[in-house]
């Protein structure tokens, strides 16, 4: 049955909680919800049981005065209350669906605090719009990436010899792979945001309000002068790679986020390109490795069907690494809308015209449900709510995306890279070897495999 | 033997506390930072704003309608009239636990409703996408009810969840629709969402079925939500008392039971802040008085039992409860006597709800620790200093706004359980009758009393105390668990649980012996941080 109106167990979130994470990945930055408590509330929660980590922010504790006479003067005791107590380097504010139904403009707020004096010396406001109501978190993230390159770059007129890497939504094992890489081949980036350092802190015995990861105001501020940049993921991070070629003529190329061996290669070869070195020969090994265990155990992979729902960026590069691996991709589900999203999926999927695919208004897990049991499939790929499908089909599940809140790794052990992927290919093969141990006639249990 | 707890000089804590506000901020707050004497019970400032800017726990009013009343009915389709973010928020992320009598029985505890609001119905108003979906939900479940909530811009864009439902219901004919005005800006905390939860679940489900219901000691539950399976354990020792559960409200419960529970002789009440309105109103249209009980900690379950069997006032009953708690008892009893030479002397902090702040307490007692200092993160002045506070309490704008339904006596239903007489008679045994005592009167003198606790209190208290425990929820679980301090959930009890009654206080007693004695507490620095050794080469080159 087709719906319009009613939406059943979705693909996505909203907005928000994405500015807030994107915030996190600024060093000594404080994200504010300039809304009712329920959102800052609700958004830190789900960032907490995704990482078992601190997740601080604060809220603009709207009441129904506040909704009717307009949140300013929330704002200004907010940001007043928040240097005074919590002396944050920066506040990042995002807007939600209340205070952008009355319509208060962050810009005009922020720069009344600036001039009333409410912003100390040295320290930084910056904000993002992010109505609940357009898009999903995928959105709200690239919308606070935004805000942080267009309100923080500046352009010196000097050029210097590092490359902006605006990563798309992903972990901070991810972000510190990606820098892992980049050091490898000895190429300086700016990469923004950066959680890592931030939601995978050591136990120290000591609570830090702003632990040490996190981009720069410093880098930040170089992003302008940088010689080009590399956004990861067409969705989630383009858009601030635009504001940044629109701000300082920063050119930049748009790549599918590093996820699987084709992805990763054009990430190397973009990066190798962009940088004018040559691609070490620790990465072509770390790659070879990769090949090396497809090859190996391409048995298993061949023409196991997978269904998989979660964020755009996340499902572009998997469907293509999926085909890599011989593997079928029946079904795929997102909530988050998106032409260029759309139009790259369709290229992927020119290998897998047998494909049902939906994003969007309505596209949700309980639609990707329905298609699984019109043709079941073998492994089932997503966030933590995909286990109740798995558990009512029986499917083998492996988690990810956002949010996962009942396993631990995607913070510490990350899906992009070669190494990331080598990691997929471990579950993936784990998921369906256990699988085939568990289920099989004694008579074809096997030793070796 | 309790273990005394030397407390530190309040006052200068207090002082830490806030010294670092903002003048007006430090005013504020020092009004809802307590010093506690049990004996004159001092005034505490709850149930007001939050300052913008300051690092809460607390939630919205959606939250505490949708997320705590009616989240935990398990055949209720709850459509969230919004953007997606806040249906999303609030799916299974209470771990309300169910157990539907059979396979096929409804159940939507595990689906997420909602409209999805975008900006072509914010801006043109979202009623008809509203009534489309609650036909879908109909269309594809056919559920006998389906309870509509507004989120923040539903309310300000003017879209009316009440005529909507009201249409959809006659329109459906077979499904009972109805909606609440619960967006997240009403009141300043959960509470609100309480309330107005309670204000619809009397309107629109309590009283609709006047088929009598068996038994001869029947009650029904309020205030209990079967986090964990809480009220799973409740309902065994009721089967085992012989005491008829009506409808719990709302743990594990059904839209017939709720819709039937008029027919019970007795309301008790577990969380008093969330639910106390539903034991007044239908006390007033019913007469069925409710009375404070307690199923968090064992001895507390005992007594509980006792005030229930007394409020009944038959000899059958009571040397029932007798017999099970006598049959109860020896095996909490076993492993309280294991564990408490572990625990005893311990100290902890309880930050949390409107009522697990006070409940949790009995059950450190048990285990022989003291609370040193606690608040709630929602609660009224009366959840502190009892109720004979209620005519002081100042209405302010916030309050005000949430509405007060005018009851009434029942013209054909009203039927008085117990006479003015009998009840003023129970009261002069101890039961607490249409009345709650609080959590300060059971707290030490010198102990804290904060209400609405901020990030920066936490971590100061923390320092100056440095409790071997602190509860909260999963927002400070770990702040606190960085500051080498282990922190009980005392929302989702750290996907364990249940606690209440007999087999919970065991379960708790366990996990908290766990938590505190836990030898990762010791491993936090690495053996270089401990010791600065020599730098020198242990082995060298020759």
């Amino acid at each position: 049955m087709a719906r319009e109106g009613l939406t059943i167990n979705p693909a996505k979130t909203c907005q928000p909680i994405g500015a807030m994470y994107a915030a996190l990945g600024i060093h000594g930055c404080l994200p504010h919800s300039h809304g009712s408590q329920g959102c800052c509330s609700y958004h830190r929660s789900t960032l907490t049981r995704h990482y078992k980590e601190p997740v601080m922010a604060a809220t603009s504790s709207f009441t129904e005065g506040a909704s009717v006479f307009g949140g300013q003067a929330n704002l200004l005791q907010a940001i007043e209350t928040i240097f005074t107590v919590y002396d944050p380097d920066i506040i990042a504010v995002h807007s939600t669906c209340l205070s952008e139904t009355i319509g208060d403009d962050l810009q005009q707020i922020t720069k009344k605090a600036k001039d009333d004096g409410k912003i100390p010396e040295g320290k930084y406001v910056i904000y993002a719009s992010t109505p609940s109501f357009v898009g999903s978190h995928i959105t709200g993230y690239a919308n606070m990436v935004t805000g942080m390159a267009e309100q923080f770059s500046v352009s010196t007129g000097e050029k210097k010899e590092q490359i902006n890497i605006i990563a798309g939504w992903m972990e901070p094992s991810d972000m510190r792979e990606i820098k892992r890489l980049s050091k490898e081949m000895g190429v300086k980036i700016v990469l923004f945001p950066d959680t890592s350092d931030v939601l995978d802190a050591p136990q120290t015995g000591k609570h830090e309000l702003y632990p040490k990861g996190g981009v720069t105001v410093s880098e930040l501020q170089s992003s302008g002068d940088s010689i080009c940049s590399l956004a990861l993921g067409c969705i989630s991070a383009e858009p601030a790679a635009i504001a940044l070629e629109k701000k300082h003529k920063v050119p930049f190329e748009t790549l599918d986020m590093p996820i699987g061996l084709s992805a990763t290669d054009r990430f190397v070869m973009s990066l190798s390109k962009a940088a004018g070195v040559a691609v070490p020969a620790e990465i072509t090994a770390e790659r070879g490795r990769l090949v090396d265990v497809m090859a190996d155990m391409e048995q298993y992979f061949h023409g196991k069907k997978v269904a998989l729902f979660g964020d755009p960026d996340h499902l572009i590069p998997l469907t293509e690494f999926l085909l890599d691996l011989n593997m079928k991709p029946v079904h795929i589900v997102s909530g988050t809308p998106g032409q260029r999203f759309d139009k790259r999926m369709q290229e992927i999927l020119e290998r897998a015209p047998y494909a049902n695919f939906k994003n969007g208004l309505n596209a949700d897990m309980f639609l990707l449900h329905q298609w699984i049991k019109n043709e079941p499939v073998d492994l089932l790929i997503g966030n933590t709510y995909g286990k109740y499908i798995a558990r009512d089909e029986d499917i083998p599940f492996i988690r990810f995306g956002f949010p996962i809140l009942d396993r631990i790794g995607h913070s510490y052990f990350p899906n992009v890279g070669y190494s990331g992927s080598l990691r997929l290919v471990e579950k993936i093969l784990s998921a369906l070897m256990d699988r085939q141990d568990r289920t099989c006639l004694e008579e074809k249990f096997e030793l070796v495999m | 033997m309790e273990a005394k707890f030397h407390f530190p000089d309040p006052s200068v804590i207090k002082e830490e506390l806030i010294n670092k506000y903002p003048a007006k901020v430090a005013k504020k707050r020092g009004k809802s930072i307590v010093i506690n004497d049990p004996e004159t019970v001092p005034e505490v400032q709850a149930n007001v704003r939050t300052v913008p800017g300051i690092i809460t726990q607390r939630g919205c009013s959606y939250a505490g309608c949708k997320g705590v009343v009616l989240g935990p009915t398990r055949d209720i389709v709850n459509i969230v009239h919004g953007p997606i973010g806040c249906s999303f928020y609030a799916w299974l992320t209470r771990r309300n636990q169910t157990r539907p009598e059979t396979p096929t029985d409804e159940n939507y505890i595990t689906y997420c409703f909602s409209t999805d609001m975008q900006e072509e119905n914010v801006v043109f108003g979202g009623e008809k996408k509203l009534k489309v979906a609650i036909q879908e939900a109909y269309d594809l479940f056919h559920p006998k009810s389906i309870a509509i909530f507004s989120t923040c811009p539903v309310g300000l864009i003017g879209d009316d969840v009440h005529a909507a439902s009201r249409e959809m219901k006659e329109k459906l004919g077979d499904c009972n629709v109805f909606g609440f005005s619960c967006e997240g800006y009403r009141g300043v905390s959960q509470s609100a969402g309480h309330h107005i939860a309670n204000n619809g679940v009397f309107k629109h489900m309590v009283g609709r079925n006047n088929a009598p219901v068996e038994g001869k000691f029947k009650l029904n539950l309020l205030g209990e939500y079967n986090i964990g399976g809480d009220a799973f354990e409740i309902e065994r020792i009721f089967e085992k008392c012989g005491i008829t559960l009506v409808a719990s409200f709302s743990g594990n419960s059904t839209v017939g039971a709720i819709e039937n529970s008029h027919m019970a002789d007795l309301n008790v009440i577990l969380c008093h802040r969330s639910i106390n309105y539903m034991g007044d109103m239908m006390e007033t249209k019913y007469g069925i008085p409710w009375m404070k009980v307690n199923f968090v900690g064992a001895e507390s379950s005992a007594k509980s039992l006792r005030k229930i069997a007394e409020y009944f006032g038959d000899a059958g009953l009571k040397a029932r409860v007798e017999e099970v708690i006598a049959e109860e008892m020896p095996k909490v009893k076993a492993i309280i006597d294991e564990i408490r030479p572990r625990t005893e002397g311990k100290t902890a902090m309880l930050f949390v709800g409107g009522s697990r702040a006070h409940h949790y307490q009995d059950l450190f007692s048990e285990l022989g620790m003291t609370t040193v200092a606690a608040g709630y993160e929602f609660a009224h002045r009366d959840d502190y200093e009892g109720r004979e506070v209620l005519p002081n309490i100042k209405i302010d704008a916030d309050s005000k706004n949430i509405e007060e339904l005018k009851v009434t006596p029942d013209p054909e239903l009203y039927n008085p359980r117990k006479t003015e007489a009998e009840l003023e008679e129970l009261k002069s045994k101890g039961l607490e009758i249409n009345g709650y005592q609080g959590m300060m009167k059971q707290m030490e003198k010198r102990s804290l009393v904060i209400d609405d606790v901020s990030h920066y209190e936490s971590e100061k208290l923390i320092e100056l105390y440095k409790p071997d425990i602190f509860c909260a929820g999963i927002k400070e679980k770990y702040v606190v668990q960085k500051m080498g301090v282990p922190l009980k959930q005392l929302h989702s009890y750290d996907y364990g649980g249940p606690y209440t009654g007999f087999e919970g206080a065991v379960n708790f007693y366990k996990d908290i012996d766990r938590m505190v004695n836990n030898p990762v507490w010791k491993l936090i620095k690495a053996p270089w941080e401990k010791e600065a050794g020599s730098l020198e080469a242990s082995y060298v080159t020759q």
